[in-house]
């Protein structure tokens, strides 16, 4: 009745081709980037910041950089961790060498590191496939944390390899450091979350995307009409891990504030945000955001409601949190296996015939 | 001439250590090849298995912590304790009730899905039986005791001694571990040739389609292979918690299993048992011999080094089954 | 419902508001995960000391003591939202029992005012009161616990110790790498060989480490590890038959947990401490009165009296006299957090007090000042007798080489203090 494209006309390719060729969705999207800008920065507090919005951004990147490579291009990887780990001691090692240039420069060419080595170890993609790649990447997440661990150039020979940020500013306002203001911190990330966001879906439906998802088709069909798997899958690779060292440079930055690379970059960093994607939706930039906030949300959510609401013991709240996430994993599963975003949209074509179906 | 008979006892001991990983990796193995889903709870199935071992030896009353939070009771044990094999053939059970379970809730709705789905399932499942076995047994470290001994095997090192003028330390656990994983393998080998049912195991590993046109049940086979994993794991669950005691990083042995299977391929018995020998020895002499040189605690990445290094020249693992992609 | 779905959402999120008036004392412990076993204990001891300071005396000074739990699992990120939601409640002091959660919150702390204390483990060179203004770690930390272990060491070894070999083995991570550096130092003054073994957490394979032990024959093993490390570690020293009384685990790693897997062979097994052991002190018939009997423990009632629960009811025990201490300074009983550090650094715990609290010769006498946040970190051994199933102490209290740690850690702390912009203070 009210969601539908009927009376919507386009009179052109380019009206056509939009992003949001629905004019509710178009508002919708309007309405969220102007609550997200307009209207959060002022009422956010300390709370909502630190345990809900930023890690919910920060997620959502790594989530979308994750969901090019196995989403869009089809090559699983399990070494997401390992690779935010790079992004995270890059972002670490130009801040304190270079403490006067600005930190979104150095957030940026985090990633442009962090793209790099994650090309390096995307090669072996060109021969290996499936749960075997899965398994290989791996073997980039572990190399990674061992090395970051092991060598005392990484983090500048601090006493127990722990990695502290100092504070930095972007436009006069400290976003970095314990002095950076709630609003500051998650501007700062939406800022990133929203270009990377935007640039990701445009990515995904030029030329490059096309290839990447020929690739994951059938990589040796994609092969014979010119797609060529070399550039395909390393420019995959490449990008992927360019926002995933963005995602691991803001998680060290300005979310954590300090870190230990074995512990927030370890193997449950890689899969949590694999489950991210899976739950989300794989290969849908709107599936990343909505993965991640359901891994991040959704634990919290439950520990307030058990412990605050209900007043029960923490650790059996902890433990039926588990139970619950497991069995909504399982259910969500069930109900539609292509994650949320699939129910989303299934969600919206029943409210285009709303309320007269056939 | 001292470093080599050194490196020799390294060797050894990788053996033994490797026989461990493939304990774990035959639980993944026999899911894959009957089911094509690669269960990522298998490492907490084995942590689950231990933990309703102890629970049941010790006379543990399940869930008592959640009763006595709830009405304020202050129930823990029945007060009496079970025989270990009784408790093993009981927990066996308990597996086979929770393979049964699986099949019933899960694995039956998701027919035909992708493998990924498949595997994200038993990603749900995982969290499910790590919370749900804390809830039962609680999340304290246990004790597990089942009667194995422990400890350097005073007859190798005597004989060794003789022999090299150095005596080799081998622990009994792992000995019987070998001995146990290898009766086991036979078992299975045994069943899968010559019993109706393991024939059927293997013609649904084969092609699920033909299976089911010549009157296979699926169902029963899923759950039949469920409870088969579930077995396998509670004996890793056995020989790790031996060593360990019972406790949640159990349930990150899977990890160790992960090289192991990429290595012998996700779809071979015989692989995942190459796979880990040739794991647990490279590991081991790399951290022994090149480790010190490198600042040591490699392990971890050498396992999947050395997999990766051979999947480049072989892309299907050493025994996988060839793949052929045609457009 | 959307709307009412959004409401709940948004209900769900809000942290729980807190009642007003009391003093908030959160304790961020971990009861499921890895450490889940080392934690709970420790939980347990931090709540039932404040529950009997509640019960039997109403608080101290008449203000009741609320204890919020909240549940870390040992992760960073789920560390920060503990502490951004109690932030909310108004609390006096944070104690996570994690170092990597401890040194994530070092910064925050520090502006937002609130102290962090963090005995016997955490930021070594927070001990330095110029530079840390809000963290203390008293009584003992890392780098006493490595020269406690060397100077015991010493004394087996009658003082000389050229040419011995002693391996480090610990856990690959923040916490097991702090000793490094003084045990470099101190082998070279004392001329031993330092072996550095680390193992990969969790530590469930340790089998090269042990054999690297069986190899190089080190005279004795100074063990840092956490979680399951700690099991396999004394079980593997079991099986190659590595004597025990030559190992020497930090506090960390001398829990019943740690040595009652490995059974009979882990007799002998020797551990540092900074306070008593076992339930023989006064302080435990209050206790069974006032909260175990009266059904209050925390938790399942079931570790009382055990090394972790008598860590655990000590951390309270030296919280709760730097309250009582900050109200006497404030000359109000109703304490912020700020007068609260104040406290802290008037803090004087003499060996009379201990007395009075009912645990006689369970801690050392603890005074600090704006100097000094770390007190005299002095420590003592602990051995395990397999066949009683029980802890005995060994040794009185030995006093660290401060000579060699003092220097270490102004050298850390003005790194410290360069990076993150500090000017020193008490001056």
């Amino acid at each position: 009745m009210i969601y539908r494209e009927a009376g919507d006309f386009k009179t052109g390719y380019r009206e056509d081709g939009q992003t949001f060729p629905i004019k509710l969705d178009r508002w919708a999207y309007y309405g969220v980037l102007a609550v997200a800008f307009g209207i959060i920065p002022f009422v956010i507090n300390d709370y909502w910041a630190s345990a809900v919005l930023v890690p919910f951004l920060i997620y959502a990147i790594a989530a979308m950089g994750l969901n090019i490579l196995t989403g869009y291009a089809g090559q699983v990887s399990l070494g997401t961790g390992g690779f935010m780990a790079v992004g995270a001691y890059a972002v670490y090692k130009l801040m304190t060498a270079f403490p006067d240039v600005n930190i979104v420069i150095h957030i940026l060419l985090a990633g442009f590191v962090t793209a790099f080595v994650g090309m390096l170890f995307g090669l072996p993609s060109l021969r290996i496939k499936g749960f075997y790649l899965a398994v290989a990447t791996l073997a980039a997440q572990f190399f990674l944390v061992w090395l970051f661990n092991k060598v005392p150039w990484f983090y500048n020979y601090s006493a127990s390899g722990q990695i502290t940020a100092p504070e930095r500013t972007f436009l006069g306002e400290a976003v970095t450091g314990p002095a950076s203001s709630a609003p500051a911190k998650y501007l700062i990330c939406l800022g990133f979350a929203f270009v990377l966001a935007w640039l990701a879906r445009n990515l995904t439906r030029g030329m490059l995307g096309r290839k990447w998802m020929a690739i994951r088709d059938m990589d040796i069909a994609a092969e014979i009409i010119g797609v060529n798997p070399l550039g395909a899958k390393l420019s995959a690779f490449a990008i992927s891990s360019f926002f995933i060292g963005v995602a691991g440079a803001l998680l060290f930055a300005v979310y954590l504030g300090a870190a230990e690379v074995g512990e927030a970059f370890g193997i449950n960093k890689s899969f949590l945000v694999l489950f991210m994607i899976i739950i989300g939706g794989l290969g849908s930039i709107f599936g990343s955001f909505a993965g991640a906030a359901f891994l991040v949300l959704l634990p919290v959510l439950l520990k307030n409601l058990l412990v605050g609401s209900l007043g029960w013991p923490t650790d059996l709240a902890a433990h039926l949190e588990l139970m619950i996430v497991g069995a909504l994993i399982v259910f969500f599963l069930i109900v539609e296996p292509h994650g949320l975003a699939r129910l989303w949209a299934l969600a919206k074509d029943k409210l285009r015939l709303w309320p007269f179906p056939h | 001439m001292d470093q080599l008979i050194y490196a020799t006892e390294v060797l050894l001991n990788g053996l033994m250590t490797g026989v461990m990983y493939a304990l774990v990796a035959l639980g993944f193995v026999l899911i894959f090849k009957a089911s094509g889903v690669f269960n990522y709870a298998q490492g907490v199935l084995a942590l689950f298995a231990a933990l309703t071992l102890v629970g049941i030896q010790q006379g543990q009353i399940p869930f008592a912590h959640m009763i006595n939070a709830m009405f304020g009771t202050h129930l823990e044990t029945f007060g009496w304790t079970v025989p270990s094999l009784v408790a093993i053939l009981l927990t066996a059970m308990v597996m086979v009730v929770l393979a049964f379970l699986i099949e019933k809730l899960v694995l039956q709705h998701l027919v035909g899905q992708e493998p990924i789905i498949l595997f994200m399932a038993t990603i749900g499942l995982a969290y499910f039986l790590e919370g749900l076995g804390d809830v039962m047994w609680g999340a304290d470290i246990k004790t597990l005791d089942v009667g194995l001994p422990q400890g350097i095997s005073e007859t190798i090192e005597g004989v060794t001694a003789d022999w090299f003028g150095y005596g080799f330390f081998i622990d009994r656990l792992d000995l019987w571990a070998t001995a146990i994983a290898a009766a086991l393998v036979a078992a299975l080998v045994a069943f899968a040739q010559y019993t109706k049912q393991g024939r059927a195991m293997r013609a649904v590993a084969d092609d699920h389609q033909a299976a089911l046109s010549v009157g296979i049940s699926l169902r029963f086979i899923w759950v039949m292979v469920w409870s088969i994993a579930g077995f396998v794991a509670l004996v890793a669950g056995i020989m790790w918690g031996t060593k360990s005691g019972v406790q949640f990083s159990l349930s990150l042995i899977a990890l160790k299993a992960l090289p192991v299977l990429m290595l012998g391929g996700f779809t071979s018995i015989p692989g995942a048992i190459v796979g880990g020998l040739i794991i647990g020895v490279g590991e081991k002499l790399f951290e022994f011999l090149i480790g010190p040189m490198i600042g040591g605690a490699t392990e971890n990445w050498f396992a999947y080094v050395l997999a990766l290094i051979f999947l480049v020249f072989r892309p299907q693992g050493l025994f996988g089954e060839r793949i052929i992609e045609r457009v | 419902m959307t709307l009412k779905f959004t409401a709940l959402v948004a209900a769900g999120l809000m942290a729980a508001a807190p009642a007003m008036a009391d003093l908030v004392v959160p304790n961020l412990s971990y009861r499921t995960g890895p450490y889940a076993a080392n934690g709970i204990p420790y939980a347990d001891g931090f709540n039932d000391y404040f529950t009997l300071l509640n019960e039997r005396d109403g608080g101290i000074g008449g203000e009741r003591i609320q204890v919020p739990e909240c549940e870390t699992a040992y992760n960073t990120e789920k560390g920060v939202e503990c502490y951004e939601s109690l932030k909310g409640q108004n609390p006096l002091v944070m104690n996570p029992l994690s170092t990597g959660i401890t040194y994530q919150l070092i910064p925050k702390v520090g502006f937002d005012g609130i102290p962090l204390y963090t005995p016997g483990y955490g930021r070594t060179s927070a001990k330095n009161g110029k530079v840390f203004e809000w963290v203390f770690n008293a009584p003992a930390n890392y780098w006493d616990g490595a020269s406690v272990a060397v100077k015991h060491i010493l004394d087996q070894e009658g003082g000389d110790l050229n040419g011995k070999k002693i391996a480090l083995v610990y856990h690959n991570s923040a916490y097991g790498k702090e000793p490094i550096r003084t045990l470099q130092e101190l082998s070279e003054k004392h001329g031993f060989e330092l072996l550095e073994l680390p193992v990969d957490a969790p530590g469930q394979e340790q089998k090269s480490q042990w054999l690297q032990i069986r190899r190089d024959k080190p005279d004795y093993v100074i063990m840092y590890a956490w979680g399951v490390m700690n099991q396999v570690a004394i079980q593997e020293a079991v099986n190659i038959r590595f004597p025990m009384d030559h190992m020497i685990g930090i506090w960390w790693s001398g829990s019943e947990n740690d040595v009652k897997p490995a059974g009979a062979g882990a007799d002998g097994y020797k551990a540092l401490t900074f306070h008593g052991v076992g339930q023989d002190y006064p302080l435990y018939d209050d206790m069974k009165t006032h909260v175990l009997d009266a059904g209050k423990a925390s938790g399942a009632g079931d570790q009382v009296g055990t090394v972790l629960y008598s860590r655990g009811a000590y951390a309270a025990l030296v919280i709760a006299e730097a309250i009582r201490k900050g109200q006497e300074v404030a000359g109000t009983s109703q304490i912020s957090a700020a007068q609260l550090r104040d406290g802290f650094e008037a803090l004087d715990i003499t060996a009379e007090r201990m007395d009075e609290l009912g645990l006689p010769d369970f801690g050392q006498p603890v005074k600090l000042s704006c100097e000094n946040h770390g007190g005299d970190g002095l420590a003592r051994l602990q051995q395990w007798s397999a066949s009683e199933e029980k802890w005995t102490l060994i040794t009185d209290f030995i006093e660290p080489d401060e000579e060699v740690l003092a220097p270490l850690i102004a050298e850390d702390s003005a790194a410290y203090a360069a990076e993150a912009g500090v000017t020193e203070r008490c001056n």
